[in-house]
């Protein structure tokens, strides 16, 4: 898919995106490019949280699946799309995808593009004691 | 909900001239104390995440008698001998260190609900708020002759990992070519709803390739396979042909340990190894608390904070809650996260979220390398005030060596998140 990408801060701190010939605003102001941060809303936050079981903290995956820290809002909007219409062919992300609305892929995408990219810790193994 | 181009257009011209940034006050100013007892995947999240989302403002104390975290997920694969029980076991040190949770190696054996204070086997903790996250208790009053220490020596659940899942591989490993291995599963609602025909895989998958003339045999107290089912019979039917006899509504009514010969209404069956895996209901204390209300096993809580129906000041999470959602460790932490903000909002004056929304995806091994998910996005219904599964959910085509991969990817990035 070719892609045209437009990202225009507006006076009312909401973000205008284009995408090809999608045209959609995201709730919150944010921008991937600059480095200042915003609060995000609750419900986001725990939603992003929910990935993290496969995709680690703040998206700071420790490997086997993709690091969605500070990964460039759309493609993560471009991807998510393409995995919710079929365009994109995947094992288990189109079963998340699908259940999203397009709002929470916006926020997720500002969410995780936000977050700085760390090594994730990995808990050390211990034998087992009992 | 299929979007297409207009859905987009008309969401961009609302948002364009109704929304307003919503952005949330930064919750500094959450103060108090939340005691949580259990540190597995549910206590273990919310302690996690009460402290990281009121930017240290919560005082979080973790009550735990165990000493070690070991993972129930992926302990199966112990069983085929495709993973040791050492790889699934950590210490907690990372996440206390890095969170500044206080925690406390002690049972929680009462709670003083009028009060706030929880009463250890060694003192007691006063709280503001208390998150209760005790897993799951096991209903021997069905099965009396496996209550004892010594009875489960022989006939083990391992549906706890730790000890009892190394004893069941033991058994198997000193079992002779030709035994059979009975296991039986409980009536649903239980713990991780494929995990017992996970293990029925890599059982199989470890006689196949050691002791071929053995066999299986699963009683099911259910009426059918009750998860990913068209994929786990062609697995038994493909990759283990011959050796699995499933049989469906077999309730085990007695047991007779010295012999391991099972009871059910049919008919007695003789096993060589023995594993029971018993009918169970929310962890004890939440019974002691009296918050497990549903069918007197189950806790009912408000989706929203997870505060129990019953008990004021009281969430209850993971596997112990009564839900139409399966108890997997996604979801235990999944609803770690939403009660771990609700509490951060209540005590900071401020509304928790309306409409919460979370994934779960569970993995289940048919070999040493290949898996199969199913997988399901939730969304708050303010109607039916319960989550219900969104659009698109559902299972794997083929297990995959993929999927496999996925599902390791699973684990180390789920105990990263838990654990430090
Ligand atoms: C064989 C098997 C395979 C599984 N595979 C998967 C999988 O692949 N994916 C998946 O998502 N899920 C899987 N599960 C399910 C998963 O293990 C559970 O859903 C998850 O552990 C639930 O988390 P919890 O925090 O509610 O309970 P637990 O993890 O059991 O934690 C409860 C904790 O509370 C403590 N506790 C109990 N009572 C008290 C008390 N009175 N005072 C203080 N502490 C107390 C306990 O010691 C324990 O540490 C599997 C389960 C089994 C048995």
């Amino acid at each position: 898919m070719k892609v045209q990408l437009n990202m225009i801060k507006k006076t009312h701190k909401s973000l205008l995106v284009s995408v090809g010939f999608f045209v959609f605003s995201l709730n919150a102001y944010a921008d991937a490019y600059s480095n200042k941060s915003i609060a995000t809303t609750p419900h986001i936050q725990t939603l992003a949280a929910s990935c993290g079981a496969c995709h680690g903290s703040q998206g700071n995956s420790v490997g086997g699946s993709s690091v969605l820290a500070g990964l460039d809002a759309s493609h993560f909007v471009l991807q998510m799309m393409a995995f919710r219409n079929g365009s994109r062919s995947a094992t288990v992300m189109q079963r998340h995808a699908k259940g999203l609305t397009v709002e929470e892929i916006n926020d997720l995408a500002i969410y995780f593009a936000q977050q700085k990219r760390v090594t994730a810790l990995i808990p050390p193994n211990q034998r087992l004691a009992e | 909900m299929a979007i297409d181009r207009r859905d987009f257009l008309k969401i961009a011209a609302s948002k364009a001239l109704f929304s307003l940034p919503m952005l949330s006050k930064a919750a500094t100013q959450a103060k108090g104390r939340v005691v949580v007892i259990g540190g597995g995947y549910a206590g273990a999240t919310a302690a996690k995440y009460l402290r990281t989302w009121s930017n240290g403002g919560l005082d979080v104390i973790v009550v735990e008698p165990r000493s070690q975290f070991v993972s129930c997920p992926l302990s199966n694969l112990v069983l085929g001998g495709n993973k040791d029980i050492n790889d699934l076991t950590f210490g907690y040190d990372l996440l206390k260190s890095n969170h500044g949770i206080q925690w406390v190696n002690d049972e929680v054996v009462a709670i003083d609900v009028a009060s706030r204070v929880v009463k250890m086997k060694q003192g007691e903790l006063a709280y503001d708020r208390l998150v209760i996250a005790p897993g799951i208790d096991f209903m021997f009053e069905q099965l009396p002759m496996l209550q004892s220490p010594e009875a489960q020596e022989v006939v083990p659940h391992a549906w706890k990992a730790g000890a009892q899942t190394v004893n069941l591989r033991k058994q198997l490993e000193s079992m002779k070519d030709g035994g059979v291995f009975v296991m039986s599963i409980p009536k649903a609602p239980y713990r991780c709803p494929p995990g017992p025909y996970e293990r029925v895989c890599q059982v199989a998958f470890y006689l196949k390739n050691h002791k071929p003339n053995s066999k299986i045999i699963v009683l099911d107290a259910n009426a059918e396979i009750i998860s990913k089912k068209s994929l786990f019979t062609k697995a038994w039917a493909e990759m283990y042909a011959g050796m699995i006899d499933y049989r469906p509504n077999s309730s085990v009514l007695a047991v007779d340990v010295a012999t391991k010969n099972v009871k059910t209404e049919f008919e007695s069956v003789q096993a060589n190894v023995l594993n029971v895996i018993p009918p169970q209901r929310a962890g004890k204390i939440a019974q002691i608390v009296g918050a497990a209300s549903v069918d007197k096993r189950w806790c009912e809580v408000d989706f929203l904070t997870y505060e129990s129906k019953i008990v004021p000041n009281v969430h209850i999470i993971g596997d112990s809650v009564s839900a139409a959602l399966p108890k997997s460790a996604h979801m235990a932490t999944s609803q770690a996260r939403v009660c771990a903000n609700a509490i951060v909002a209540l005590l900071s004056d401020q509304a928790p979220d309306t409409l919460p929304v979370f994934a779960n995806t569970c993995y289940s091994y048919v070999s040493d390398k290949m898996a199969m998910h199913v997988a399901n996005v939730y969304r708050y219904d303010a109607n039916k005030k319960m989550m219900v599964p969104a659009e698109g959910g559902g299972v794997s085509d083929k297990p995959s060596e993929l999927e496999g991969n996925y599902a390791q990817a699973w684990a180390k990035n789920i105990w990263s998140d838990v654990l430090t």
